[in-house]
């Protein structure tokens, strides 16, 4: 069945560096996009974003803006978790159970001081005793998937280097993206090593940030303010350690990817641009492969000589990405709103030409151990 | 030992059996008597089947490196005072990946496929944590 929902709304909350906490930066995103859509408080009846306060989810922010949606959904899966809202979304949607749904997401890492990828890696479950003992961090378990990757098929760091590249040319055309200054492939290969094989500029920047959706039922699309985005297919998947016999080199993308198309009916060949979750340049390059763009190994390849830049037969993360432009820590809500704003051409001087399908795939989690995967197929009205 | 700053396993009744045969410098992993699967991490049920038959099986401890990487820069508690360090995916010849340290081998000598059997850091009275170095 074909999905029936429309992305009416979307707001990327601007500043990388705030004063303002986690609920305010929501509330804004939320009122912002919203008025994007042409709706208001008062339509809201879903309420969708991650547990940031363990155990109870929603709770806070739903209080915090006052509303009394019939619908919640908490679920949290890293990264990717607001692209899975977006499939929930519209299963809820399709089920009749709400029919304006709010996905909000709001991170204050940056100023808090929070690092991110380096870290110590604790869950605080059973799972801590074998993993976390051994001086995880999120960095390390993406650097052993690329380390593999480069032993199995020669991947190179000069080619892991060029999605960074990529990725700041597009951020030197986006005026909200952290750092705008070109670099080269020399530039990434010099950098600090953080977690071989990656580098410091082969790892995501961490930003506060925040931003919000409006996913509605699609007999709405009258009253919208703007042409809505059409949600084409959408699917998720989790990949694990799976009882010890783990091809850590095949992600979730591999199973959530190809559903996703086949539920919108179409191929890789039939996108125009895609927003690929890139914590890091390794992440770019399997999820690439595992959406079937190229085949499985040639990844390297296919990320060299400017294929995945604008301009190129597959421009990704146009907005500057995780690598360049923001990275609160969950930054799926970020591939759905430039998509989507691609979708509308509204994307200036980075705008893709004649972007008809737009692919984002969310990973959550780490790919070294254990992360989720879930990937929308969008297409402009 | 009382300086080992790194994190200590939360041990459960569910692991315990694991952690006592570690304290004997012995690697357990288990085997499914429902449906005949090696596994690891341990746990309470089958991985492949959800039987809760499932046996301690000892492990010789030797396998190879399935991939690695030599950390740099970390925020994680003890490994920060001793950069670089090995984290590792080791691939038993029981055909189960288990997660580890790689020690006393030149990070610069690690690769994967390196041959590699597991040592015991003891840590404290009655708690040894494996850990792998070369073959
Ligand atoms: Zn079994």
């Amino acid at each position: 069945m074909k999905p029936q929902a429309l992305i009416a709304g979307v707001h990327e909350f601007p500043e990388r560096k705030t004063a303002k906490s986690m609920l305010e930066i929501q509330a804004l995103s939320a009122r912002a996009a919203l008025e994007d859509a042409g709706l208001g408080k008062k339509d809201v009846d879903g309420y969708f974003t991650v547990a940031a306060n363990p155990g109870i989810g929603p709770l806070p922010i739903v209080d915090y803006l006052n509303l009394n949606p019939k619908y919640i959904d908490g679920t949290t899966i890293g990264g990717s978790s607001f692209v899975a809202h977006v499939n929930h979304a519209a299963a809820a949607i399709a089920e009749g159970r709400c029919r304006v749904a709010l996905i909000t997401y709001g991170s204050t890492s940056r100023s808090s001081g929070v690092a991110v990828g380096t870290r110590e890696r604790i869950s605080g479950d059973y799972l801590d005793q074998f993993e976390a003992l051994y001086g995880t961090s999120t960095v390390g378990l993406y650097a052993m998937v690329a380390r593999r990757h480069m032993h199995e098929y020669g991947t190179t760091s000069e080619q892991l280097a060029e999605i960074a590249v990529a990725t700041r040319k597009h951020a030197s055309l986006n005026p909200l993206a952290l750092y705008r200054d070109p670099i080269s492939v020399k530039d990434v290969l010099a950098s600090p090593m953080i977690s071989a094989p990656l580098h410091l500029l082969d790892c995501c920047v961490i930003t506060d940030g925040g931003g919000a959706l409006v996913v509605v039922h699609p007999d709405l699309a009258r009253d919208l303010k703007k042409p809505p985005v059409r949600l084409l297919g959408s699917a998720e998947a989790i990949a694990h350690t799976s009882g010890g016999r783990r091809d850590f080199l095949v992600s979730a993308a591999a199973e959530s990817g190809p559903r996703a198309l086949a539920e919108a009916g179409l191929s890789p060949r039939d996108v125009s641009m895609a927003m690929i979750y890139d914590s890091f340049t390794i992440t770019v390059l399997v999820t690439l492969e595992d959406l079937g763009f190229c085949k499985k190994g040639q990844g390297g390849a296919f990320v060299s000589g400017g294929r995945i830049a604008l301009g190129g037969e597959l421009p990704i993360n146009t907005d500057g990405g995780g690598l360049s432009s923001n990275h609160p820590g969950m930054r799926g809500i970020f591939l759905v709103v430039e998509a989507v704003k691609q979708l509308r051409g509204e994307c200036g001087e980075r705008q893709v030409r004649d972007c008809r399908v737009a692919l984002v795939h969310g990973t959550g989690g780490a790919l070294g151990n254990r992360h989720s995967g879930a990937t929308l197929i969008l297409g402009r009205s | 030992m009382a300086d080992y700053a790194k994190p200590l396993p939360e041990i459960t009744a569910e692991s315990k059996p694991f952690w006592d045969a570690c304290a004997r410098h012995e690697l357990l992993v288990q085997k499914c008597r429902a449906c005949g699967t090696v596994q690891y991490y341990p746990r309470g049920v089958c991985a492949a089947c959800w039987s809760a038959d499932v046996e301690w099986t000892p492990s010789a401890g030797r396998g190879r490196v399935y991939t690695f990487t030599v950390t740099y820069r970390t925020q994680a508690r003890g490994f920060r005072d001793e950069l670089p360090y090995v984290l590792a995916w080791i691939e038993l010849e029981e055909g189960v990946q288990v997660m580890s340290n790689i020690v006393a081998v030149d990070p610069a000598k690690v690769a994967v496929g390196l041959p590699v059997r597991v040592t015991f850091d003891d840590v404290k009275e009655g708690l040894s944590i494996p850990k792998f170095t070369a073959a």
